[in-house]
């Protein structure tokens, strides 16, 4: 196998691991969202599981979640699973497990914001609605950008752990190809390495600005 | 005509009684200063007037009608509070600004959003109440960038925006330093003589005494004493009022 057809390949597999990075961000994010306001529910029950949630997801390896998820429907329910459901598990599994951060980080965010912004907003006759989406959520995400960009980098290098249920994203493809005959062997894994340090490094680079674009006010 | 009147107001803390059955009453154009020692529970009692805190029992009423409805003591909160917020306005002691907006949004953006008006209309008079403040170089500065002063009477005029019969405000000085208070003040002063109708808890007795048409002497939870500067100030009555009024006389009085 020539240099060239080895980095075809990881360059292909490569988008594997775009799309579960980006799913997994457009799911996660919102989600973190949603988990935050069941946190934060007067309805207790709500909360209790909401806390037990989050409790698990940041307790246990994100691997584990990834079998659980994976395997979940056959072993508990006896479920036969669609074909493509593999790559259904690991979107499923990275979203829920990325939620539960996302939401802690939300809620960090929210609760360092003065109570005076409510109260502003409260006298001012703004609807509980407004005021969330209008004055707190604004202010919340200028305060959580440090702590997102961390957990998106993060994803970038766990988007690998999919290997563990036998999805081909870039890390297994590098491995596939490293051992096999004739293969450029371990100029795969610089490869594949490079991939991932100069993707992180635009998240990084994009993020570093939009915390900029944002310094307009403190 | 009566723009508020707060009627048998009694409002606790857990077991720590903090209004113990303040009446209060005021009619337009005038202006009410209330002062007395900090935990007298001023702030407390500005808070339920403008809703922050729901009273324990009482009536409170805007412009002759029921925001808070007392059946048998028992409040009863209006289902359309919205409406009595359009009655008043806060001016807080530290400004509590909107940070992520620039001064211009925050004038009226609750103009626009919450009472739904026309923007040509909001806009200027924004303008105008910046220039009578003299901020009128100031709308696209976002609060950061404003001097404690300048962001307090931004805060004023954001309250001034929505046409309230009333505003409260609650020691719109203290977070201030010394040679911004004045700025301040003078803005208050000038609203007085446009018969604003306005409620100030301060400790710049000077400034009260000039300002006010009633003076009101909170000490624990009670009005303890009530009347015109003159009265209160020259010959107050009870030792609480004189010990606290002591405290002042060396340096404004
Ligand atoms: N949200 C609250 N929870 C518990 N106690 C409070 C709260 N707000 C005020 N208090 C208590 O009420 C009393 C009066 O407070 P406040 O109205 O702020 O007084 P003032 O404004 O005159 O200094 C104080 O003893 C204060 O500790
Ligand atoms: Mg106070």
């Amino acid at each position: 196998m020539t240099i060239q057809v080895m980095l075809t390949e990881l360059s292909k597999s490569f988008l594997v691991t775009l799309e579960i990075f980006f799913l997994t961000i457009l799911g996660s994010m919102p989600l973190g969202l949603a988990v935050y306001f069941f946190k934060t529910s007067k309805f207790k029950p709500l909360k209790w599981i909401t806390d037990v949630y989050i409790s698990v997801m940041r307790g246990t390896p994100l691997i584990l979640q990834l079998m659980v998820v994976y395997y979940g429907p056959n072993l508990i329910f006896g479920i036969t699973p669609p074909s493509n459901w593999r790559f259904g598990a690991v979107i499923v599994a990275f979203i829920i497990n990325y939620a539960a951060y996302f939401a802690e980080i939300y809620r960090g965010g929210i609760e360092s914001i003065p109570t005076g912004q409510y109260e502003a907003a409260y006298v001012l006759g703004y609807t509980k609605v407004q005021t969330f989406f209008k004055i707190i959520l604004p202010q919340m995400v200028k305060r959580v950008l440090p702590a997102v960009t961390n957990e998106i980098i993060t994803l970038v290098k766990d988007t690998s752990l999919a290997c563990i249920i036998g999805t081909v994203e870039m890390f297994t493809k590098a491995k596939q190809i490293a051992v096999a005959p004739h293969s450029p062997g371990m100029l795969t894994f610089v490869a594949a390495a490079v991939f991932y340090y100069v993707f992180n490094y635009l998240v990084a680079f994009i993020m570093k600005r939009t915390e900029k674009a944002l310094n307009y006010y403190k | 005509m009566k723009v508020l009147e707060m009627k048998n107001i009694k409002k606790s803390f857990a077991d720590n009684s903090v209004l113990k059955d303040i009446s209060l009453c005021v009619e337009k154009g005038e202006v009410v200063s209330i002062i007395g020692s900090s935990g007298s529970g001023k702030s407390t009692l500005l808070r339920c007037a403008t809703f922050l805190e729901e009273i324990d029992s009482g009536s409170i009423s805007y412009m002759g009608e029921y925001a808070v409805n007392s059946d048998g003591g028992k409040p009863v909160y209006s289902k359309n509070l919205k409406k009595f917020k359009n009655e008043f306005g806060l001016v807080f002691q530290n400004f509590n600004l909107f940070a992520h907006y620039s001064v211009m949004k925050n004038i009226i953006d609750a103009p626009l959003c919450v009472q739904k008006r026309e923007k040509k209309e909001v806009i200027a008079q924004a303008k105008e109440l910046l220039k009578k403040m003299g901020l009128e170089d100031k709308e696209n500065s976002y609060p950061c960038q404003l001097s404690g002063g300048q962001q307090q009477r931004v805060s004023i005029v954001r309250a001034l925006a929505m046409n309230p019969e009333i505003l409260f405000f609650d020691e719109p000085t203290s977070a201030l330093d010394p040679e911004l208070t004045g700025e301040v003040l003078k803005v208050i002063k000038q609203l007085a003589e446009e018969k604003m109708t306005m409620v100030i808890v301060t400790h710049e007795m000077e400034f009260a005494r000039q300002v006010s048409d009633r003076v009101i002497f909170m000490d624990e939870g009670i009005i303890a004493e009530e009347g015109t500067p003159r009265e209160v100030f020259d010959n107050p009555k009870s030792a609480r009022i004189k010990q606290f009024l002591s405290n002042y006389k060396n340096d404004s009085m």
